[in-house]
């Protein structure tokens, strides 16, 4: 249940950064889609490794070594997430640099003013 | 018009996609063969509480190698990107000087960065024992950095010993890697060093020296980033 819950989360979060990017003509705007489609990615990866009644896979004393198996949730979309969180805030990064460049050619951040390669 | 046509198209099939997948969706009931194994083994054979950790650090320790050469790569770009060439911002302005934060944001960056630091030396070196990690503690250093950075203005971090220490970090998880490859069983075992005991501050072999190096790394690398980006 409270899966399917993040799971819609995320769905919706991938959508509207979808629409965001589609709809907007300023780079930023774009960029900020792309990240929100990044985060939805992430909530959905995370929420596809949710087992029934499960807690963190951490052995201490709330998960005893013995019921590990049976009470952990899946490990290895989190982990797949722990390093695309860095991955998504670097691509970002790359991509605000690019925005910077634009704006220092023409003095806007509207896609409009850049058609130049259009064909 | 069109263009608008296409969107809400391209929103609604892909929002009929998702609606599908949510309806089929099914809560798993128990863990997936890869993951029960993995379950059992980091905790027993790594002696490491934390399995994402474990993971991370030791059976897909040559992914996170290649994510740390992904970063490294985002540094080297964003320079080349954002470095020669570029004109200077505040030339224009009356004044060359950038104006000078504000009391409270200064006082806050007293207070708060050597409690960053400290969070983020936590959260290094507790990743093999509960959440954490070297990839999130160097995000709460550079986030740090980004602080004194915006509370400062003329705050000049020193790229070349970042760019050395970074370098060196790098070159150690290598060299970790090569010595699990002739001491124990393969490239990033972190069993070159003892296990120690379970859930004990050191322990795990080498997962806790990984993680220090790692979260240096990554420290390290997004402040070069953060500083480039300053006007």
């Amino acid at each position: 249940m409270i899966s399917s819950i993040v799971l819609v989360t995320g769905l919706l979060l991938i959508l509207i950064g979808l629409w965001g990017l589609l709809t907007h003509r300023n780079i930023l705007r774009i960029i900020i889609g792309f990240s929100l489609m990044g985060t939805g990615t992430h909530i959905v990866t995370v929420a596809i490794g949710y087992v029934r009644n499960g807690t963190a896979p951490i052995i201490d004393r709330a998960l005893d070594l013995s019921e590990a198996t049976s009470r952990a949730v899946d490990p290895i979309p989190s982990a797949l997430v722990v390093t695309a969180i860095v991955i998504g805030m670097a691509v970002t990064a790359v991509m605000l640099a690019f925005a910077i460049r634009l704006y220092d050619t023409k003095k806007t951040l509207s896609i409009d003013a850049f058609m130049d390669s259009k064909w | 018009m069109i263009r608008r046509l296409f969107t809400v198209v391209a929103i609604v099939a892909f929002g009929l996609v998702f609606a599908s997948l949510a309806i089929d969706y099914s809560e798993q009931q128990s863990l997936p063969p890869l993951a029960e194994s993995y379950v059992r083994l980091v905790p027993l054979a790594l002696g490491a509480p934390n399995v994402i950790t474990g993971i991370l650090l030791t059976y897909r320790a040559f992914d996170t190698l290649g994510e740390v050469a992904v970063l490294f790569m985002v540094a080297a770009s964003v320079g080349l990107v954002l470095g020669a060439g570029r004109s200077p911002r505040n030339v224009s302005s009356e004044t060359d000087e950038p104006r000078p934060s504000s009391e409270i944001v200064r006082s806050g960056a007293e207070i708060l960065v050597p409690l960053i630091s400290i969070f983020a030396a936590y959260i290094i070196m507790n990743g093999h024992l509960s959440a954490g990690g070297g990839f999130q503690g160097g995000a709460v250093i550079a986030s740090g950095v980004l602080l004194m950075l915006l509370a400062y203005p003329q705050y000049q971090p020193n790229l070349e010993f970042l760019t050395i220490t970074e370098s060196a970090a790098g070159a150690l998880f290598v060299l970790a890697g090569i010595a699990g490859l002739i001491v124990a069983d393969g490239f990033l075992d972190n069993r070159i060093l003892p296990l120690g005991q379970f859930g004990a501050f050191f322990s795990a072999g080498a997962i806790p020296l990984l993680s220090v190096l790692l979260g240096i790394k990554v420290g390290c690398e997004l402040s070069v980033i953060l500083e480039k980006f300053r006007p």
